[in-house]
């Protein structure tokens, strides 16, 4: 076993409005740039549709992910092709995206309606192309086409989630559905992109488990973006560089949620600390049936309560205040305690750690018979009106079971709520079908309807000074200095022309503690 | 004439091949972030593009290393190769050739897609066409020197030349006095090709320094510690 720690993410479908505030306010804080126009960190989907870039979720077109080869134990490789073959593919990655694929981004000639002279028409403000400032006669795509079921159901149906569901009848208005799926970046426990990276830029933090690209080691080989199979990658065209979410590292760090967490006025958002065995990661991706993947990767994850656990995890240095965060954190609760949030698309054997809870939605039958199917106390989970088929495709690799489980366990809270609040009655009956205790449901009910923020954002602060061997040092340096003295230059790193990283002084001699065994004593 | 010829293939070498190294460790130092391909397959990755774009840098790499082993090989070792400068000769016309004319296909199509292409030619830096163009004319001009290797097939002039690259990567008075009396086509193909290495620092060719073979022997996953 070997400890480590991550910030982990569960967006809360059931309670998303879709008023893509996280998508902007992420926009704006991370690629309104050159280069990026295209490109959103966080984007918000309408589905059932094809989804931004087009198609993403289908990865016999894209090859994202991870393929296991051979059988018995098995091993994984990346989709797209074991290492030869990604060198071979890097003069023409035959599984880029072209920008229409995701689309062309636009802005609109405003200032044309003040400048323009004269007329017997309303000047207009014309759409003209971000890339090559070229008019536009007709903008062909958005990052949000689809936005609330838009364009026809022949083409939105082509969405990978409806294998194996009989969808025409989904086309038809009364029998029509839709959720809305934001999405960012997974920070995957098995990132694919990782392995994908030809210069080995892409990393995983150990400390909070961050997937980051090192902007001066990327060469622009653009694997990548093949490899993710969730396409969360972008090339930033005028830098040459990939760039992805980077689940706004400054501020957690600080102990601040991510621009879209903290943004988001649905309060569909928790972070909170996860803690897994890094090394189980291995055999759990590589599991033979990818059904048994999500609950693999529950297997992967170590309970904070569990004494032995703790123990290695200080072994495996997580420090003291992420423990103690790990045991309030919501995403546990959410993830393995109540079972009620999801990985997305988890058959891409990446182990994503961004997690979902599905939406409820309303009664179907309701409406044509006036009646509703009851299981038990509670209504039919298989008369909403999403099919659970598709919330499995999306949530669980197809295993009905625990999504069916989940949608059981969120009704049961309402009605049992409703039982108490609006008829002063309390119903353990109805609970206890679902597999719950009054306990929990008040404290799913706090952290799931509620949702204060302390009770959604348990972020504890970076340990910056177990990152450095000498903090001591580090006092009264150059505070931000980019290597070269206390000038500022550009330069992240002492230089060819001389200089010396102020922030290792080196003195004075840091005291090296150590304590002496004692003769026929045990360690220490 | 003996001043200019000993002043482009005596000295100029070592001036592009200073700036070449040089120009590069700097440039890295200091501005690693510029460091890239500036792939622009984003903007346009159709078939042909992908095709010419193969053919491209198959081409030039066979040819870069083509030169490499040809002009640097010593000529004592060819009978250790079992070959003879006449027979080297017909390799390197025969395959020289074939790589040349596949790069000239794909210079070819690069070059139209990056002034045609709007796009494409959006997210060109400025060194981008001036070194594709460069780097097409040395092409031409080395297929052109075809058919005058073709008037010494014994391979003679294909020794003088690799005497001059050996005397000067090692340093020996008196290299440019052995291309003081070849055809213009292989001074003006020396002289461009002395200018790419002199360019080289200074666009995006800096990314052939770091071909990612190491990823060959590298893990699949990797984890790092924040830095301070």
């Amino acid at each position: 076993m070997r400890v480590r720690a991550q910030i982990g993410k569960v967006l809360n479908l059931d309670k998303c409005i879709g008023c893509h505030t996280c998508s902007v306010t992420c926009k704006n804080v991370w690629t309104s740039r050159e280069g990026m126009e295209y490109a959103w960190f966080n984007n918000v989907e309408t589905k059932p549709g094809i989804g931004y870039p087009k198609d993403w979720e289908n990865q016999d077109h894209w090859h994202g992910g991870w393929r296991r080869r051979g059988n018995g134990e098995g091993r994984l490789e990346p989709r797209i092709g074991g290492k030869w073959r990604v060198l071979a593919n890097v003069f023409a990655n035959p599984d880029l995206p072209q920008i229409d694929d995701y689309y062309e981004p636009f802005n609109f000639d405003y200032q044309r309606l003040h400048n323009a002279p004269e007329s017997r028409a309303q000047p207009t403000a014309k759409p003209y192309s971000a890339l090559t400032g070229l008019p536009m006669d007709k903008i062909e795509g958005g990052p949000n086409w689809e936005e609330i079921l838009g364009g026809e159901f022949a083409k939105r149906s082509r969405d990978y989630n409806f294998r194996e569901v009989e969808k025409a009848i989904y086309g038809e208005f009364e029998h029509s559905f839709m959720l809305y799926l934001p999405r960012l970046c997974e920070h995957c426990l098995n990132p694919s992109c990782v392995a994908a990276c030809p210069s080995g830029a892409i990393y995983k933090r150990e400390e909070d488990g961050i997937v980051l690209i090192d902007q001066d080691k990327c060469r622009g080989w653009r694997m990548c973006i093949s490899g993710c199979p969730y396409k969360k990658i972008y090339y930033n065209w005028q830098s040459g560089k990939s760039e992805k979410c980077t689940f706004c590292y400054p501020r957690i760090e600080a102990g601040q949620p991510t621009v879209c967490s903290e943004t988001c006025v649905g309060r569909i958002r928790y972070l909170g600390v996860v803690l897994y065995d890094a090394d189980r990661i291995k055999e759990a991706a590589a599991v033979a049936d990818e059904r048994e993947l999500y609950q693999e990767q529950l297997r992967v994850f170590l309970s904070p309560e569990d004494p032995e656990v703790i123990a290695q995890a200080r072994r495996d240095g997580v420090p003291d205040s992420w423990l103690e965060a790990a045991r309030r954190s919501p995403v546990y609760r959410m993830a393995m305690d109540w079972k009620v949030a999801f990985p997305l698309h988890p058959e891409y054997r990446t182990l994503p750690m961004v997690w979902y809870i599905p939406p409820l939605s309303p009664i179907s039958t309701a409406a044509d018979a006036g009646q509703i199917g009851l299981d038990g106390l509670i209504p039919d989970v298989k008369s909403l009106r999403i099919p659970v088929r598709y919330l499995a495709n999306l949530l669980t690799a197809g295993d009905e079971r625990p999504v069916l489980s989940a949608l059981r366990r969120m009704l049961a809270m309402r009605v049992y709520k409703r039982r108490q609040t609006v008829d002063g009655v309390r119903d353990p009956q109805v609970l206890a079908e679902a597999g719950l205790s009054e306990a929990q449901v008040e404290e799913m009910y706090r952290v799931m309807a509620i949702a204060n923020y302390e009770d959604r954002f348990v972020i504890p602060t970076a340990h910056r000074e177990l990152s450095s061997d000498d903090p001591y040092g580090e006092r009264s340096g150059c505070g931000f200095s980019f290597g070269d003295g206390c000038n500022t230059d550009g330069v992240t790193a002492p230089n060819l022309f001389g200089s010396k990283n102020p922030r290792k002084r080196k003195f004075p001699i840091p005291v090296r503690v150590e304590i002496k065994r004692r003769l026929g004593g045990g360690e220490e | 004439m003996d001043y200019l010829n000993n002043l482009v293939f005596g000295y100029y070498p070592y001036v592009a091949g200073t700036v070449f190294l040089f120009g590069s460790l700097v440039r890295f130092e200091m501005s690693q972030y510029t460091w890239k391909t500036n792939s622009s397959q984003i903007m346009d990755t159709s078939r042909r593009f992908r095709v010419g774009n193969i053919l491209f840098h198959v081409g030039v790499l066979f040819l870069f290393f083509g030169h490499l082993v040809g002009l640097l090989m010593p000529e004592a070792w060819y009978p250790y190769l079992g070959i003879t400068p006449a027979g080297k000769q017909v390799l390197a016309m025969v395959s020289g050739g074939l790589a040349g004319a596949a790069a000239l296909v794909g210079g070819a199509v690069l070059i139209h897609r990056r002034i045609m292409n709007p796009r494409v030619r959006a997210q060109s830096s400025q060194m981008d066409l001036p070194i594709l163009l460069i780097l097409y004319v040395q092409l031409l001009l080395g297929l052109l020197t075809i058919p005058f290797s073709a008037q010494h097939a014994d391979g003679a002039m294909m020794l003088t030349l690799a005497d001059w690259a050996q005397y000067i990567v090692t340093f020996r008075p008196g290299a440019a006095e052995f291309v003081a009396n070849v055809p213009w086509v292989y001074k003006i193909h020396l002289f461009l090709g002395l200018t790419v290495f002199l360019l080289f620092p200074f666009t995006r060719l800096v990314h052939i320094w770091s071909a990612p073979v190491w990823y060959l022997g590298r893990r699949y996953q990797i984890v790092r510690l924040r830095q301070s």
